[in-house]
């Protein structure tokens, strides 16, 4: 536990002042029995300890709003997560015109169902935004060099996810521009030599665009691709809790650090 | 010349005093528990892993069935100009499998392919060498051309601007009973017309682009 960040002090349990009698306001009685309730569930899961690694870790001086990228991409993530599992309530997969009609019921009939896929829809452009943002200050600010390189990699696989999620998200509505957007992104797919012309067929489920390409890309688009960005996110904070984040380029040290001279010449 | 003095190690865990060691036992319990459950794991994530991937998979290596469609009777088709026909290219899914194809009689003014019984009615697909935008007949420029990236093919397909990287891709054709005129699978073809499997638009048939993208197993048979 020596090695865990420490509590700020306002969070720090203060032992009650003799003579103090014991809680009698209802307000008083809550806060007791939520504090107990934590207590319970920390004494057997030891939780508290990997929260105060993961919060109160400390961060570089000169850390700034472009450090907040990559929690931004985080949550464009969960707002598509979470439109997306909702928006599959409604969809259907069916290539013979029920899956536009269903976007369409989305869109027009059902409640709120225009917000919800159009949050789902302009989210998706957020976040492949938002994604070259994060990679850009990482870029920029020198971020990815030693000890980050696994999280810079971990971070390009996930924008090639991202970019799968948009690939394949984008022929669900199934309208015009849809299909053909897919014909075309397939086919210069098939572009590659020697295997290129396997891996559309792969992507098509055929040598045609047919009866189940259309439930090929939905199932990668929402199982396949959010479970591996969901596992790769986890790996992606684990190491920046795990390695800490880095000052600014333009910060240069201030003062060199006496304990640890002193540590050094004893 | 092996080292004299790192004696060679005996294969039996009893003479490498391994506590616990049975008499001709040559690998250790431990070891053995090991491997048996790396193994059973194995065996254990293979028997769900391996059949969906070959499931996922299995359509890349399964020949897709062409049903030859009546279009029409061979004098419904002119000799100098083309007429569109609507044809089935994935049966059963309404519009998404349906295909334009533009067609006409052979015409040994144009058509100086060999003649035999599958181009006696020349019947042009309407998928644009490029990446698969539908390309549409234009009658006063008598050209195909192509809305998505401006791909343009002469009378008899060939491409003649743009970057489209062959000349379009062809129906069989056949006259049956005298004057029906059914079509069946696509084909390519290079700039002399000689017959390719059909391949996926952007995949050159000329040159070394011939070799560069295989036929498929998926492709239709005529």
């Amino acid at each position: 536990m020596r090695l865990l960040p420490p509590i700020p002090d306002r969070l720090k349990p203060a032992p009650k002042r003799p003579g103090t009698a014991a809680p009698q306001k209802p307000l008083e009685l809550v806060q007791e029995a939520g504090i107990s309730a934590v207590d319970w569930i920390d004494e057997r899961t030891s939780l508290s300890g990997g929260l105060r690694w993961l919060l109160f870790r400390k961060v570089p001086k000169g850390t700034n709003w472009f450090y907040t990228l990559g929690s931004a991409t985080l949550f464009a993530f969960l707002s598509q997560a979470v439109t997306g599992v909702f928006l599959a309530m409604y969809y259907r997969p069916d290539v013979a015109g029920g899956a536009y009609e269903s976007v369409r019921y989305i869109t027009n009939y059902a409640f709120l169902g225009e917000f919800v896929r159009g949050m789902h829809k302009w989210g998706s452009s957020v976040m492949v935004i938002l994604v070259f943002l994060h990679m850009a200050r990482t870029f920029f600010f020198g971020a990815y060099k030693y000890p980050r390189e696994l999280n810079w990699v971990i971070g390009v696989t996930l924008l090639i996810l991202t970019m799968v999620m948009s690939f394949t998200g984008y022929l669900l509505p199934f309208d015009q521009r849809a299909y053909w957007a897919t014909i075309v992104g397939v086919n210069i797919n098939g572009t590659g030599p020697l295997i290129g012309p396997y891996l559309s067929d792969f992507l098509r489920a055929g040598p045609e665009f047919g009866a189940t390409t259309l439930s090929r890309f939905y199932a990668i688009h929402m199982l396949l691709v959010p479970g591996l960005i969901a596992a790769l996110v986890g790996a992606h904070l684990y190491l920046v809790a795990k390695l800490g984040t880095t000052a600014p380029p333009w910060l240069k040290a201030e003062h060199k650090e006496p304990e640890l001279e002193a540590k050094a010449k004893a | 010349m092996p080292d004299e003095r790192k004696p060679k190690k005996s294969p039996y865990t009893a003479d490498r005093n391994m506590p616990g060691a049975f008499e001709g036992e040559t690998v250790t319990r431990r070891r053995f528990m090991t491997a048996t459950v790396h193994g059973a794991g194995a065996v254990a994530a293979s028997a769900f892993a391996l059949p969906a991937l070959a499931f996922a998979l299995g359509p890349v290596f399964t020949r897709q069935k062409f049903d030859w469609q009546l279009v029409g009777n061979v004098t419904d088709f002119p000799t100098d100009t083309y007429i569109p026909r609507v044809v089935a290219i994935v049966a059963g899914i309404g519009e998404a499998g349906k295909s334009t194809v533009y067609m006409r009689r052979r015409n040994p003014a144009f058509d100086k392919d060999k003649p035999d019984q599958y181009n006696r009615i020349i019947a042009i697909s309407t998928r644009c060498m490029h990446l698969g935008c539908p390309v549409r007949y234009v009658e006063a420029a008598e050209r195909f051309i192509c809305p998505c990236h401006g791909g343009v093919y002469d009378f008899t397909g060939q491409r003649t601007g743009g970057p489209p990287v062959r000349p379009l891709d062809r129906f069989y054709t056949e006259i049956r009973n005298g004057n029906e005129v059914w079509v069946g699978p696509r084909y390519s073809v290079n700039s002399e017309l000689h017959r390719f499997s059909p391949r996926d638009p952007g995949e050159d048939t000329d040159g070394i682009g011939q070799y560069l993208y295989p036929a498929r197993f998926s492709t239709p048979k005529k």
